[in-house]
């Protein structure tokens, strides 16, 4: 039947880490990547800083020194296991790109050049080290590229501009997606002996995002939905500088290359914060930082923005390392950088939570480990965890890389040894129901102002300052947009590009989501990283030391807690 | 402000012509015209598809035409219009859905030029060395994002008899590689270049150069592919 579909793997999402699992199991397998975008569009190509690895080019770097960085910068909540061989795999990773053609900036000698950012540091916190590998300030969109490259080269299957409706779990294990092809909408049956969930992060949840338009976040709840949980999904990272007032990412590089935050009053305000990196702290600590000079009366002006001053940088030194954030300051401001501070405000920026994983991507369906047979999940949308409380800057691309690729692997070995599935069309007619009913549904609302409303709420209660009075609010409010989603419409009953039922699938999935988040950081009665109770503003070991994960149960959603993986650095206060 | 949007519309399954719908929406003089796009589709006609994602210029996901000019509605303020905007496909593809179009010839001609490092000999353990100023060479060509735009808005592309040229956004790519001091597969993209449909189709029109969201000096590059091809002929 020409809507059932067979290959060894599917891996959904082509971002860095599907794209490099697919690379990995291209040469013995056949694979297949399901994208919402075509590949090239995804979000990882708008990461602009760089790719982490202690190489040394620039200056003295060990792994032991990023692998503290790390841990400090998680706010002690990664999983050490999983940190060491982040950080050891980073040299081999990164020698990787440069082999397949990742056109890297150089050093004078011709090596890989390196600069710095914020939470890396030499000597367990000394000061700042330049330990991001970079070209210039494109480098996402440089790797996507290349890895979509050798994609085609190794004759990878792409089902591009195709929207994951449901996961086929069938004899004890996962088998199969339903996908919609938005270009015709009909609908699609892959089977395959194993799924790699790359899907990226959620930050369209929020009204003020660095996240692309793709990176909505349904593949959490589609997850949460079959009973798996969702680890740590109180920890959303707000980048410090998203360009006011649009929230587009202007990249830490800028503040690696030397550029500095100012209030109103022209002071480099980091100083009182962090006074050994200052503007190189972590992104939790700028970020709080800045909306606590805004609160105090110190933003410009008194609005709610500072300044990122990069005028004494030079034209040279910015046209050459930071072309695309130049440009972007010229065109939707129409500032000069080199002549004039950029207007910044804190934009929600990544996920350190997601899908459970162990070090080789499995997906995990408990507190006590256990394995969910055919599911594996690499990248932002999983919680390996590497991350934490909070994400280092450039930690992201090599999690991808390292992850991605150990997923791919795990995956090959996995699938040489079982017979394909027989899925039948079971699970097709199912979401073809589905699909009928949501376009024959008449009612009131319109999906788009309940987005709106979902994103505002997710604004004002779940981003960097919060407490229980608020997050009750939140949910509250949530609760009431989840009754409001059962009366919604989509208008549009067309099959070609119907953008209008995706988003319409999207939001059910989102609200969903937005509760976990917001539930997970009701529970969590303490600060720490990103997570940020204003009732309770110091991190508590005692107590919270340790990872949640919120199950949906017939009782309504659950959180349990388990370890954290603690091998080499015990927890110690966090000053940067 | 108000903004006055004249949109080409087309869906195949129930239109017999393509037509011309005129929508008002209110902007901010700095918001973008994918803003205002997106206010249509979201507040007043949820049947309009085009594509997005990134909408700040990095996705290369919304080529389209604005006022008969090749370009992304993501970069493009809406203070800088006046009047009615005219908003159309990509010229050059064939138009699936609104401003849809089919790009599939799009990355068939970039696949054409092997879009990937050639390199046969062994890598050292470490990165190979390249100097700031080999890698200086091709910088440029790396900002491109695939948007289309320039392939779009090339003469020789849209002319029926010289269509199968292989396209400024392919040669770009091309560029890059045949620029990189890594790249060892000179030998076998010159016959992939080497033609009427090759570099040669190129008939210096500068209009790539024109429209290019990223500032990418395309003319010049092909320019460049030609004086290699040129150069290969007179050693052999």
């Amino acid at each position: 039947m020409q809507h059932l579909h067979q290959h060894d793997i599917v891996i959904i999402g082509s971002g860095l880490a599907g794209l490099r699992a697919a690379v990995e199991c291209a040469d013995q397998t056949n694979v297949a990547v399901v994208s919402k975008v075509f590949p090239t569009r995804s979000h990882s190509g708008a990461a602009q800083g760089g790719i982490t690895a202690p190489l040394g080019n620039e200056e003295e770097d060990h792994w032991e020194w990023y692998f503290f960085d790390t841990v400090k910068g998680s706010d002690y909540l990664g999983d050490q296991d999983a940190i060491e061989i982040l950080v050891k795999d980073a040299p081999r990773a990164i020698y990787e790109l440069e082999h397949m053609g990742v056109p890297f900036s150089r050093t004078p000698e011709g090596k890989i050049a390196q600069r710095n950012f914020g939470g890396h540091t030499r000597d367990y916190g000394k000061g700042p080290v330049k330990r991001a590998c970079y070209a210039a300030d494109h480098t996402g969109r440089v790797v996507l590229d290349t890895l979509y490259d050798q994609c085609l080269r190794h004759q990878v299957n792409f089902y591009s501009e195709c929207y994951v409706l449901s996961l086929v779990f069938q004899k004890e294990r996962y088998a199969g997606v339903v996908i919609y092809d938005l270009g015709t909408g009909e609908l699609h049956l892959l089977q395959s002996k194993a799924i790699l969930l790359a899907t990226g992060g959620c930050g369209k949840v929020y009204k003020t995002t660095s996240n692309s338009n793709a990176t909505t976040g349904e593949i959490f709840d589609l997850v949460y939905q079959q009973g798996i949980p969702l680890e740590d999904m109180e920890f959303v990272q707000f980048h410090p500088t998203g360009l006011y007032p649009l929230g587009i990412l202007v990249s830490e590089a800028a503040r690696g290359e030397g550029g500095v935050l100012r209030n109103r009053e022209g002071e480099r305000f980091m100083e009182r914060y962090a006074p050994t990196v200052k503007d190189l702290a972590a992104r939790d600590i700028v970020s709080r930082a800045i909306l606590t000079e805004i609160r105090e009366g110190r933003g410009i002006e008194g609005r709610d923005y500072v300044h990122l001053d990069l005028t004494h940088l030079g034209k040279e030194k910015i046209s050459q390392r930071l072309w695309e954030i130049a440009s972007f300051v010229r065109i939707y401001l129409g500032i000069d950088p080199a002549l004039e501070p950029i207007p910044v405000q804190t934009t929600c920026h990544y996920l350190m939570g997601g899908i459970p994983t162990d070090t080789e991507g499995r997906v995990l369906a408990d507190e006590g480990n256990s394995i969910v047979p055919g599911l594996y999940a690499a990248g932002e949308c999983a919680c390996v965890s590497v991350h934490g409380a909070n994400r280092l800057g450039c930690n992201s691309l090599l999690d991808l890389l390292v992850f991605g690729r150990r997923s791919g692997m795990a995956m090959k070995n996995e699938v040489a040894q079982l017979e394909p599935p027989s899925l039948g069309t079971v699970g097709l007619e199912v979401v073809e129901e589905g699909t009928t009913q949501l376009l024959k549904r008449k009612g009131q609302e319109r999906i788009p102002d309940l987005r709106k409303k979902m994103q505002e709420v997710m604004m004002e209660y779940g981003s960097v300052f919060r407490d229980e009075e608020g997050l009750k609010a939140g949910l509250e409010a949530i609760q009431v947009l989840k009754q409001r989603y059962q009366d919604a419409e989509v208008i549009n009953k067309g099959r070609l590009f119907n953008y209008e039922l995706m988003e319409a699938f999207e939001l059910g999935h989102q609200l969903e989501l937005c509760e976990a988040v917001l539930i997970s950081a009701l529970h969590r009665k303490e600060s720490r990283g990103a997570h940020y109770r204003e009732d309770f503003p110091k991190r508590d070991d005692d107590r919270f030391l340790k990872h949640s994960l919120i199950f949906r149960t017939t009782r309504g959603p659950e959180v349990r807690y388990k370890p954290v993986k603690i091998t080499r650095f015990k927890p110690e206060a966090r000053i940067y | 402000m108000l903004v006055r949007l004249k949109v080409f519309r087309f869906d195949p399954e129930k239109d017999k012509e393509p037509y011309y719908q005129v929508y008002e929406v209110e902007a901010d003089p700095m918001e973008r015209l994918l803003d205002c796009l997106n206010r249509i589709r979201w507040e007043q006609d949820s049947t309009l598809s085009f594509r997005w994602s990134c909408g700040h210029g990095v996705c290369g996901s919304d080529g389209m035409r604005i006022n008969g000019i090749c370009g992304l509605p993501c970069q493009k303020l809406v203070k800088d219009f006046k009047e009615e905007v005219l908003i159309e496909p990509l010229p050059v593809f064939n138009v699936i859905k609104d401003l849809i179009v089919d790009l599939d010839p799009f990355w068939e001609r970039y696949y054409s030029i092997k879009p990937y490092l050639i390199s046969e000999s062994p890598p050292p353990d470490r990165e190979r060395r390249q100097s700031p100023e080999e890698q200086h060479l091709f910088e440029d060509a790396i900002r491109c994002i695939l948007c289309a735009c320039c392939t779009a808005a090339c003469p020789v592309n849209q002319n029926e008899e010289t269509k199968d040229y292989v396209g400024p956004a392919a040669l770009v790519r091309a560029f890059r590689y045949l620029f990189d001091s890594r790249d060892e597969g000179t030998e076998e993209r010159i016959p992939l270049l080497d033609g009427k449909d090759g570099a040669w189709g190129c008939q210096t029109l500068w209009k790539c150069t024109e429209v290019c969201p990223k500032e990418i000096p395309v003319t010049k590059q092909i320019g460049q592919i030609k004086k290699r091809l040129f150069d290969a002929k007179q050693k052999r």
